[in-house]
């Protein structure tokens, strides 16, 4: 196998390999009960992880939102003891809100609720202003989309074994 | 009187007009497939904006669901064996 046949400068390949060999990982505790409903749920939250961890460190620290991203990441494996299974709290990022606010309300007559829900959508949108947040969203919709075509193809080559 | 002073020192380097908000969101227009098929440019930007929280809902539905998928996959696959399938068939696409 040998992943240097891939164009190392695209986004897909990038992701591609990252994602395969966590996947690798997570497939290599090969116990009795690896197919226990207990054990696939976890591992469907570890590929759930390593699916969003991998694009943002595809994409590294170039935007916001892989920013946000990978802060969330490092923070909810610190704490992962302490909260709560299953729960995700949302990011509040450090910067605050308030330089963010100003353009908010300079362009909220035409599109304030709108924007409050894109926010929440897009990891980091809470700090961004409207200019920002509507180009991270463009990005962040290209590499999900990536994410999302990687996926199914090799959901799909291990369904024809 | 104040707040006014503070917005106009603050937007002096960064400020954003209504063309560079109009610009962005036909951009992102174009990303969203339900707009695609219509090509209409007729679309409010809240519209758009509208669409495009479903559409990330979309995709992060699917996200989830392939990770679903692969977790039942992984449990009866070696993956070894298939990742140089998988590679090819990803680079001829």
């Amino acid at each position: 196998m040998d992943l240097q046949n891939l164009n190392p400068s695209s986004l897909k390949s990038r992701f591609t390999a990252r994602f395969l060999r966590a996947l690798t990982e997570i497939n290599a505790p090969k116990t009795i009960s690896s197919s226990s409903p207990r054990e696939i749920f976890q591992r469907y939250r570890r590929i759930k992880v390593a699916a969003d961890k991998s694009m943002a460190y595809s994409v590294r620290s170039r935007r916001i939102w892989s920013r946000a991203t990978l802060w969330r990441l490092r923070t909810r494996s610190r704490s992962r003891r302490l909260v709560s299974f299953g729960r995700r709290a949302s990011v509040k990022t450090r910067t605050t809100a308030s330089h963010g606010k100003e353009n908010k309300e300079h362009h909220g007559a035409v599109l304030g609720v709108q924007a409050e829900e894109l926010r929440e959508l897009v990891p980091g949108g809470e700090a961004m202003d409207l200019c920002n947040l509507l180009d991270e969203t463009a990005h962040y919709i290209k590499c999900l989309t990536t994410q999302v075509q990687v996926m199914r193809t090799i959901a799909n080559l291990y369904s024809i074994e | 009187m104040a707040s006014r002073r503070s917005r106009s020192r603050q937007s002096s380097g960064s400020r954003i007009t209504d063309d560079q908000i109009i610009d962005l969101v036909s951009k992102l227009q174009q990303l969203i497939p339900e707009f695609r098929r219509r090509r209409s440019d007729k679309v409010s930007a809240s519209k758009v904006l509208q669409e495009t929280c479903n559409y990330i809902r979309n995709l992060h539905r699917e996200v989830d669901g392939l990770s679903d998928r692969l977790s039942q996959l992984l449990a009866s696959t070696d993956t070894d064996t298939d990742q140089a399938t998988i590679i090819r068939s990803l680079l001829e696409e």
